[in-house]
C-alpha cells in the first residue's frame, strides 16, 4: 500500500491528528506540570502542521500567517506558565497538578 | 522523494511525541519534544513553508525547549517519576486513552467524508493572499501579516508585553515576610515600642 508513493496533503492532516491525540492523552495521563506543558506544546504543533497543510491545499498564505500568531501565543503561554510552575515548585518541590487545589470549592 | 521525507519526519514526530508522554524523566521528555519539533520543521520544508521551518527550529527547539530545560535544572525536579505510582488510577488512564482515540477518530472521519478536500475553496488569481510559487514565502507572509493581519499583529505585541510583565511578577520572590525577621528592623521596632 506504500507503493502508492504519492504523498497527498491528507497524509499530513492525519499525522497532525495523531500528534494532537498523543498530546491530548499525555495531558490527561501525566501529572507533572512541566510534562503537561510539553504535551500542550505537542498539541499546538500538531495544529500548526495542519494549518500549513491547509495553506498548501488552498494555495493561500493565510494559514501560514496564523501559524506565526500561534508561535507568538505559544511563547507567551510558556513564559507565563513556567513562571507559575516555578512559583509553585519553589514552595513544594514535589508538587503535581493535583496539588494545585487552592481554588477548589 | 517526498514520500521518503514524509515517512522519516513523520516517524521522528510520532516517536518524539510518544517519548514525551511515556518518558518518566522530564529531561528525557523535553529532549523527545525536540525530535517532534524538528520533524515538524522538516514537514514544513516539505510543504514549502521554509520561513516557518526556520522559525520553528529557532523559537521552539532553540528557545522554548531550552526554557523548559532551564526550569527543570534550576528547580532540580529532574528526578524520575514512576508512571505506575503516579497518583492516577488505571481507570483514569484507560479513560484518557479512550478520549484520545475519540479525538483522533473525529478528524479521521472528517477527512474520509470530504475525500481529501479541505473546503474546496481554492484561492483565485484575484485573491490578495494567493500563494504564488514565484514569490518567496517570507515576502508573501510579511505582506499578509502587515496588511490583512495588521491589527492582530499589533495586539500580539501587547500580549508579549503582558506576558513579560506577568512572568516578572510571578518569578519575583516575596520579601515582605523576611523584613519582619530582619534583626535591624526587629531591633528598631523593639526600640520604638515603650
Amino acid at each position: 500500500m506504500i507503493a502508492v508513493a504519492e504523498v497527498t496533503p491528507v497524509w499530513y492532516l492525519v499525522l497532525g491528528s495523531i500528534l494532537f491525540s498523543i498530546g491530548a492523552v499525555g495531558l490527561l495521563v501525566r501529572r507533572n506540570p512541566l510534562v503537561m506543558f510539553m504535551c500542550i506544546e505537542l498539541m499546538l504543533n500538531a495544529v500548526t502542521l495542519t494549518f500549513v497543510t491547509f495553506s498548501r491545499m488552498l494555495r493561500d498564505v493565510d494559514g501560514q500567517a496564523v501559524v506565526v500568531f500561534v508561535l507568538v501565543v505559544a511563547a507567551a503561554e510558556v513564559v507565563v506558565g513556567l513562571g507559575i510552575i516555578v512559583a509553585l515548585l519553589r514552595k513544594q518541590p514535589s508538587a503535581t497538578a493535583d496539588d494545585v487545589n487552592v481554588l477548589k470549592g | 522523494m517526498e514520500l521518503f521525507v514524509f515517512l522519516v519526519a513523520g516517524a521522528a514526530c510520532i516517536i518524539g511525541a510518544l517519548g514525551v508522554v511515556l518518558n518518566s524523566n522530564p529531561v528525557h521528555a523535553a529532549l523527545s519534544l525536540v525530535g517532534t519539533l524538528f520533524g515538524i520543521a522538516v514537514l514544513f520544508i516539505a510543504q514549502e513553508a521554509n520561513f516557518l521551518a526556520a522559525v520553528q527550529v529557532i523559537v521552539y527547539a532553540g528557545a522554548i525547549v531550552v526554557l523548559f530545560l532551564f526550569v527543570l535544572m534550576l528547580l532540580g525536579v529532574d528526578r524520575s517519576e514512576d508512571l505506575s505510582i503516579e497518583p492516577l488510577g488505571a481507570g483514569q488512564r484507560i479513560a484518557a486513552v479512550i478520549v484520545g482515540l475519540a479525538v483522533l477518530a473525529l478528524p479521521l472521519m472528517a477527512f474520509r467524508s470530504t475525500e481529501g478536500e479541505a473546503t474546496g475553496a481554492i484561492a483565485g488569481p484575484g485573491d490578495a493572499n494567493l500563494l504564488r510559487a514565484e514569490v518567496a514565502d517570507v515576502a508573501q507572509l510579511g505582506e499578509s501579516i502587515f496588511t490583512t493581519y495588521l491589527f492582530a499583529f499589533e495586539v500580539t505585541s501587547v500580549l508579549l508585553v503582558i506576558a513579560v510583565v506577568g512572568a516578572v511578577v510571578l518569578a519575583r520572590k516575596v520579601k515582605r515576610a523576611d523584613y519582619v525577621e530582619d534583626p535591624l528592623v526587629a531591633a528598631a521596632e523593639a526600640a520604638d515600642a515603650p
